[in-house]
């Protein structure tokens, strides 16, 4: 009898939810900004997904002779790099690993924050102590130093980048959610769900995560945009991936010779990571004006 | 055939009374901490009162008297320094379950709005409790509908709705309908129609008396509203700084008060009848600070009886009349030592 | 007020031994021996041993971190592996040059920061709006290493105005021949700040003028100007706040304009230290700069506190 009415439980948030969430996505829709700003997310995304699928030049291959052509070279649109290796290639492969270290901390530490933060707002008291000051700790380091601390000491790579990112955003996203589910955890409707005899568990998947899960959502989105900067800007400083692996901040970085050269081409990485960045930003500020409904 | 819930048998008879409070204490610690001396708000101190099978009890006062803080130390919602609180006489923890008594106890919030989830439609927040409690989400559902019905909404119109959606009046009909899915014995009434207009008040009191004849409950109606307790209790209770000043039959209260505190509460109620009008000034001053209540009577401070006495000692219940008529002041204890206080009877 | 100064320099106790803590361990999470990097190749394990000895790598780790903050407190932090110079001067020469860069680009960054802020909230929803917003998503979103490069190619490589690396000949000085060097990190610096700021400012700014009491001075007969010394009054406790955590921030964030600028401060001794797997001069130089940070906020909160009558009394 229990095992079914846990059932039955499960099944109900995710109908309602639909009700909540197709408004926002609704009001998203007509906010163009936040429109484009998903398109361009897209198709950097697909694209660098799908790369081989495109028949783009091989990334890898360089030739001496054609090092540094400027933008719009006959079959090289977007140039070619110090080793003569196609740019628009580059860009488009180096989005592959510059997205995932960029994006996967921020998921790793919404998993995590979101979690602790739960647990800390929901049971109060000790708990709440020990994984806020805890938490207090790491806000005691400015996050662009924790990070290259991190990275720094475990050394270059792209595992340990990810790692000392999740580090850094796990704080940021648990204070957040801290906040949040201790303002919910405040209200009625939570009283009134303990006073018909469910448990903790259940009131926190019934009736916390749908009331919670919004403005983490929103603040992990603002977040990537930051963890883009910070990815590429660890790469850019050689505690990333390795040369010859496309990888924007790791391409910035090695194109910092060249300025001289070819300015163009070698400011084209950052128009990459500056783009993803913007668009989260702008993508976040939408959807958190389209979640606040009020009527 | 859908499967609900089983009623809630009765134990002790009907001379039993349905929840019985012995004690009851609450103190909020506040501040405290390096440099901070702590100090302590006597929220609800020493508070017992018994509620009978079918009854209805009112409690009134001051917002701050305690009377919400009481609710929620009845549902077990925040835990109690101490005190029993007997649910038909049994006691939570002994012969009772806490999710037995949540069953037989509920409870409606004042604010309407905050009480339900704002992400769950209309009917998913009233079959919440009922799946909790094992229910099949179909019977459920049904059950939900059912008591929309019930309260007056028709569910094909209410069901898949957002709390948002719908009025205030309309939202504290959910809630009622949201506590009655359990199939309580006794409903909490906490300020339950206080943020209503005054229209949508009286609909929703005329739909309570409905309801407690058609399920046989028992209401425990607290609000600050004098006029709206006297119209739903069949007792009243008055709290003042976290005690019980005066409890007796709603009746023998309103029209013979004995408690000054009481006195000056009806005294400020405003008159239906505009010839009925008072001139006399209500009762002046805040209340005390909880922090630090006066010692003695806690009303002496702003009492016009006041006398050395009611600084003093503590004034316990004491019987007014033989109608179970009681209140906690100095001039109705035989021998108190106040000048008005009866004599003592000769033994 | 005294009360809450005191209780906040006790909260920061803690704090303070936790980052110890935290700096300490950092180095012990270290894959592989801190020794290597000085060691040479074909060292015997007896120079092995003496060496770890020397830097005291051979006792448990409760009594290396007891002795590692006994020495901090005396303003030792050891001794660099790789130059061989004690980490408390290096930090503290380099400490100089970063907050040179960090305070001057806090400056540009704020004041730009207010104007564009005010005027937003001033203007909700016109087109100045959109532009200070607009200019402030720009500051937040662009990675600043990259903005670096751009100005450079702009103002060094093209127009040759202003020099690209360094931080002028000799120590630092306020003269033309070293600010031309301090021209472009900082204002390279200075766009996330200002993009913040701006956020910040132009949201108090809109809900001061959104409140009741606004439209109550303004029924008063209040002077325009009056009103705003209202408005600023009643922001500026949270935008301090903001702006003060902003220059924390850039302290311990300089690494990477510091490392496009070639400039001499902290983050480019972190860089080197990292590269040269340089142990006690990394963990110094964290320390050092989370410490900062740390006191900075401490600072900001008591100031907060001064000027904010609701704290106070809290």
């Amino acid at each position: 009898m229990t095992a079914a009415s846990d059932a039955s439980l499960q099944a109900a948030p995710v109908h309602k939810a639909r009700g909540y969430w197709a408004t926002v996505g609704r009001r998203l829709m007509r906010d163009k900004v936040s429109v484009v700003c998903a398109a361009i997310l897209l198709a950097i995304l697909l694209a660098a997904i799908f790369a081989p699928l495109l028949h783009l030049a091989d990334p890898y291959q360089g030739s001496m002779i054609r090092r540094l052509r400027p933008i719009g070279t006959p079959g090289y649109p977007l140039g070619t790099d110090e080793l003569g290796r196609d740019m628009l290639s580059r860009l488009i492969y180096g989005g592959r690993l510059s997205l995932l270290i960029g994006i996967l901390p921020v998921i790793l530490a919404f998993c995590i924050g979101t979690s602790l933060g739960l647990v800390a707002g929901y049971a109060g008291g000790k708990v709440n102590t020990a994984i806020m000051r805890t938490v207090d700790v790491f806000y005691a380091f400015p996050s662009v130093l924790l990070a290259i601390a991190i990275s720094g000491v475990l050394g270059a790579g792209i595992v340990n980048s990810i790692v000392s990112l999740t580090v850094v955003f796990i704080p940021q996203i648990t204070r957040v959610a801290e906040s949040v589910t201790t303002s919910v955890r405040n209200l009625d409707f939570v009283d009134a769900a303990r006073a018909s005899g469910a448990g903790p568990f259940t009131i926190m998947r019934v009736h916390m995560l749908g009331n919670v899960l919004g403005p983490i959502f929103v603040y992990a989105t603002g977040l990537i945009s930051v963890s883009m900067i910070l990815a590429a800007g660890l790469s850019f400083l050689g505690l990333g991936t390795k040369p010859p692996e496309p990888e924007w901040g790791l391409m910035l970085n090695t194109l910092r010779t060249a300025i001289y050269v070819n300015p163009g081409v070698a400011a084209l990485p950052g128009v990459m990571i500056f783009a993803v960045s913007i668009c989260f930003n702008m993508l976040s500020d939408g959807l958190r004006s389209a979640m606040d409904i009020r009527n | 055939m859908t499967t609900l819930l089983e009623p809630i048998a009765d134990i002790g008879g009907a001379a039993q009374p349905l929840l019985d409070v012995k004690g009851l204490t609450k103190h909020f610690p506040i501040g405290g901490g390096l440099f901070a001396e702590k100090k302590i708000v006597r929220a609800v101190d020493d508070v017992s009162f018994q509620v009978g099978k079918g009854e209805t009890v009112g409690i009134v006062g001051e917002s701050g008297c305690g009377k919400s803080t009481t609710a929620r130390l009845l549902m077990h919602l925040m835990p109690r320094n101490s005190g029993d609180i007997l649910f038909d006489g049994q006691l939570v923890g002994e012969t009772l379950t806490l999710r037995e008594l949540r069953r037989g106890m509920q409870m409606v919030f004042q604010d309407s709005y905050a009480s339900l989830n704002p992400r769950l439609t209309i009917e998913d927040s009233i079959a919440f409790g009922p799946k909790v409690h094992g229910i099949s989400d179909k019977d459920a559902r049904a059950l939900a509908r059912d008591l929309l019905t019930k309260v007056g909404l028709r569910p094909e119109v209410f069901a898949n709705r957002y709390p948002h959606e719908v009025s205030g009046g309309q939202r504290q009909r959910v809630n009622i309908a949201r506590a009655l899915a359990l199939k309580p014995r006794l409903v909490i009434l906490d300020e339950a129609v206080s943020a209503l207009d005054k229209s949508v008040e009286a609909q929703v009191l005329n739909l309570l008396t409905d309801l407690k004849r058609e399920f046989g409950l028992t209401y425990l109606f607290i609000s600050h509203d004098l006029n709206v307790v006297r119209y739903i209790s069949d007792r009243v209770l008055v709290m003042y700084l976290g005690q019980v000043v005066e409890l007796g039959p709603v009746d023998a209260v309103y029209d013979g008060p004995a408690h000054p505190y009481t006195r000056a509460l009806l005294a400020a109620m405003p008159a239906m009848d505009p010839d009925e009008r008072t001139m006399e000034p209500p009762i002046s001053g805040d209340p005390p600070n909880p922090i630090d209540p006066p010692a003695g009577c806690r009303f002496h401070t702003r009492c016009p009886f006041a006398e050395a006495v009611c600084s003093e000692t503590v004034p316990a219940l004491s019987s007014v009349d033989a109608s179970g008529h009681l209140a906690a002041c100095h001039m109705v204890i035989p021998g108190s030592g106040h000048s008005r206080a009866p004599a003592l009877e000769a033994a | 007020m005294l009360i809450y100064v005191l209780r906040r320099i006790i909260y920061v106790i803690p704090i303070v031994i936790s980052v110890a803590l935290v700096c300490f361990l950092l180095v012990h999470i270290t894959p592989g021996d801190p020794l290597v990097a000085v060691l040479p190749p074909d060292a015997s394990q007896e120079l092995a041993a003496q060496l770890r000895a020397a830097y005291g790598f051979d006792r448990p780790l409760p009594v290396q971190f007891g002795l590692w903050v006994w020495k901090a407190l005396h303003g030792d932090l050891g001794t660099s592996i790789a130059t061989g110079r004690p980490v408390f001067t290096e930090v503290m020469r380099a400490v100089g040059n970063t907050f040179i860069l960090a305070v001057t680009a806090s400056l540009i960054g704020f004041i730009l920061g207010i104007f564009f802020g005010l005027i937003a909230g001033y203007f909700r929803n016109t087109w100045v709006d959109k532009l200070a917003t607009g200019i402030a998503v720009t500051g937040v979103s662009v990675p600043h290493y990259w903005l670096g490069m751009v100005l450079v190619i702009i103002f060094s490589v093209t127009l040759n105005w202003l020099p690209a690396v360094g931080a002028g000949p000799g120590g630092w000085a306020w003269d033309w021949a070293h600010i031309r060097f301090l021209i472009l990190p900082a204002v390279t610096m200075s766009v996330i700040p200002m993009g913040i700021v701006t956020r910040t400012v132009r949201a108090l700014t809109g809900d001061i003028l959104s409140q009741d009491f606004v439209e109550a001075l303004r029924s008063k007969g209040l002077l325009e100007r009056q009103v705003f010394r209202h408005v600023v009054k009643n922001a500026a406790p949270t935008a301090i706040a903001v702006m003060g955590l902003q220059l924390g921030y850039l302290l311990g964030g300089s690494i990477l304009i510091e490392t496009v600028f070639s400039w001499p401060g902290t983050g480019f001794l972190l860089n080197s230290a990292i590269f040269q797997r340089d142990l006690p001069l990394l963990q110094g130089t964290i320390l050092v700069l989370a410490l900062f940070f740390v006191f900075l906020n401490l600072l900001v909160d008591v100031a907060q506190a001064a000027i904010d009558p609701r704290i106070k009394r809290s």
